[in-house]
């Protein structure tokens, strides 16, 4: 049952991914070795790496979101996990492309690397640390991630906080206007761009969980930035 | 009638001037009338009230103080939720909103005059009537079961003393004896809802006379998130649950409540216990406004506004609408899409394309929760289906508790939509 699921992710991820990355499309470990100077306050990678401030990452690829034992999760990637994310190299770009908008909640307190290129050195420096590399481009850890930057056309629109007001009720069937997280994050008080990058990976099918992904995927642009300019600061 | 008496106070105002103005501009606001309190019916009357910021009259007629939710009630059955949990009332609608609640029973509409009669007499007028009232049942459905045998064969499809009465029945239940249910044709409220509750009936006895028998005669042959029940079913509670489908005669049945026995194509069980759901029509009051087009109400998708009356609109179970299952989360979407219309309407302020979605869970074990939902869309003919997902046999366990945590959250959610 658990192989199922595993190839149904598996199968999943392929789809959205392409896997026409020869492996010299991948980054450069040596640069990101220096990109990780900026992720070592709190990471650990390598021999003894031990869970600190973040957990170690030793292993990373293919390893379900949360899913180390002994280290206090945020209930954001514990959901996250329970739903079906795993790391590797494509989502691994997009959760530190901007953590908060891949995993609301998260308590990574990281801006984000914007820049793809630092993605993708960081993430091949980090390839050298989990098992059995192999330099395949369909297989982890060396399937190079897919850019995750949206269109900045898209990040521009001014939405309607009246359109979103009436958008809005869809969500309030299930996220409390009041902001309350059990069993079902809060969504108020967002920045809006994180509000849109994070609507976009669900509409992309980056971010798993099928309601909202469906919730997402008929949600044209402006009805995205309408809603995140609503839920900004609603009332 | 209503515009001879706007006309009468609007003179009255003019001649006696400034006394009596505020009364005139009471007087003069457009009116929305809400009958049926539950997902449908709080809701709309909550997003009028919120959205108009006044300047609409907001009645909402429910007989009930205390509202018990549907959704959830089998989690009660299953000791998964107290009855207290799933009760909710009006105080906040009438005191945050200014709606004016008034628990009472709406026996009739006169549609030429735009009012709705009250059990306890008198009549409210309306410009626009939204009408909510749920399910009642078809009389004659089950052979030997009519509404006065609802204490010795209970329903427990309207949450309540009905839930608390078969609860009790569970749990008296004698060692290994047999609890039967008779499951409802399509359409009806909650499609996943009778074969939740058997679950949540396993659980129970599973935990307190594990040699007890779940029997279900179903009318159907196959029904929603079947392979899903069907493996929970093998796995946590093995020969415990023997569903009857329409292809063994379960639609075949007929129940004596006096000697507690169901007949099944012809052969007689003595039980301990039988949930009877009945074949479902729209409560009562839709009937009796004259919408009603057989057993249920049809409606324009794009506001659900009446088919028959275009002052007057249905939401949820008691609509015919489309593609959309009956549930409380249907309702609660279609609310949203019609106090738009309604409120744009009689107020002129800007209506938005309708827009629905629904999502179903249901659970199984402890932990172990399902969901089935999809997104529609208004066409010219109905609410038609755009997209949408079920879960997965043989999902992960983390991926179930996820799901079920994710229902618990969707509860205080849509709750808080309706009440407030």
């Amino acid at each position: 049952m658990r192989w199922s699921c595993i190839l149904t992710c598996a199968t999943l991820l392929v789809a959205i991914a392409p896997s026409t990355h020869a492996a010299d499309d991948l980054g450069d470990a040596e640069a990101g070795k220096v990109v990780f100077a900026k992720c070592k306050g709190c990471h650990q990678v390598g021999e003894g790496a031990e869970n600190k401030i973040g957990p170690h990452l030793n292993g990373v690829f293919g390893r379900k979101a949360a899913g180390l034992d002994g280290f206090n999760y945020s209930k954001s990637l514990v959901r996250a996990g329970s739903s079906g994310l795993e790391w590797h190299a494509d989502t691994l770009s997009a959760y530190i492309e901007n953590p908060r908008s891949f995993a609301s909640g998260t308590r990574m307190s990281f801006r984000g690397l914007n820049d793809p290129e630092d993605r993708a050195n960081v993430i091949a420096y980090l390839r050298g640390f989990s098992d059995n590399p192999r330099d395949i481009p369909e297989a982890d850890p060396t399937a190079k991630g897919t850019d995750h930057s949206i269109d900045p056309a898209i990040l521009a629109i001014q939405g309607d906080p009246e359109y979103g007001a009436y958008l809005s009720s869809e969500c309030t069937t299930c996220h409390q206007i009041e902001g309350g997280d059990e069993g079902i994050p809060s969504i108020v008080y967002w920045p809006d761009e994180d509000f849109v990058v994070a609507m976009h990976a669900y509409k992309d099918k980056q971010r798993p969980h099928p309601v909202m992904q469906m919730i997402a995927g008929r949600l044209s642009n402006d009805e995205i930035a309408a809603l995140a300019a609503y839920f900004n600061n609603p009332e | 009638m209503t515009l001879n008496r706007r006309v009468f106070l609007g003179a009255a105002g003019v001649v006696a001037a400034g006394l009596s103005a505020p009364m005139v501009l009471a007087q003069g606001k457009p009116r929305v009338v809400v009958v049926g309190g539950g997902a449908g019916g709080a809701t709309a009357a909550r997003y009028i009230a919120k959205d108009s910021k006044g300047e609409i009259d907001v009645t909402l007629i429910e007989p009930s103080r205390t509202y018990y939710t549907c959704f959830f009630s089998n989690l009660y059955l299953g000791g998964f939720q107290e009855l207290s949990d799933i009760a909710h009332s009006y105080g906040t609608l009438a005191a945050n909103y200014g709606i004016n609640v008034v628990h009472d029973w709406a026996t009739g509409v006169d549609r030429d005059a735009k009012t709705v009669s009250l059990a306890g007499g008198g009549s409210v007028p309306y410009d626009k009537l939204i009408l909510s009232p749920g399910i009642d049942f078809v009389d004659g459905a089950v052979e030997g079961w009519d509404l006065s045998a609802q204490n010795k064969m209970p329903h427990a499809y309207k949450a309540g003393s009905q839930t608390e009465l078969l609860k009790a029945q569970i749990m008296a239940m004698p060692e290994g004896g047999t609890f039967a249910m008779v499951a409802p044709p399509n359409p009806y409220r909650c499609p996943p809802g009778p074969y939740e509750r058997v679950s949540m009936v396993a659980h129970v006895l599973k935990a307190n006379n594990p040699t007890a028998k779940i029997i279900v005669a179903d009318p159907k042959p196959k029904f929603s998130k079947m392979a899903l029940f069907q493996e929970g079913w093998g796995n946590n509670y093995e020969g415990m649950v023997d569903w009857i489908g329409e292809d063994f005669g379960g639609g075949i049945v007929s129940v004596n409540p006096d000697a507690m026995t169901v007949t099944i194509d012809g052969e007689e069980t003595k039980v301990d216990v039988c949930n009877v759901i009945p074949a479902m029509k729209a409560g009562r009051i839709a009937e009796m406004a004259g919408v009603t087009d057989g057993n249920w109400a049809p409606v324009n998708a794009a506001d659900m506004s009446s088919k028959a009356d275009p002052d007057i609109y249905v939401l949820g179970d008691a609509s015919q609408q489309g593609d959309m299952p009956k549930s409380g989360f249907s309702a609660n979407s279609q609310a949203k899409v019609c106090a738009n219309a309604v409120r744009g309407a009689l107020t002129g302020s800007k209506v938005f394309p309708a827009k629905f979605s629904n999502t179903c869970w249901s659970l199984i074990d402890t932990d172990d929760g399902v969901k089935v939902g999809a997104t529609y869309e208004a066409t010219p003919e109905k609410i038609a289906k755009v997209d949408g997902f079920i879960s997965q046999t043989g999902e992960d366990a983390d991926l179930r508790k996820a799901t079920y945590e994710e229902s618990l959250g969707w509860y205080a959610g849509i709750t808080s939509d309706m009440f407030g």
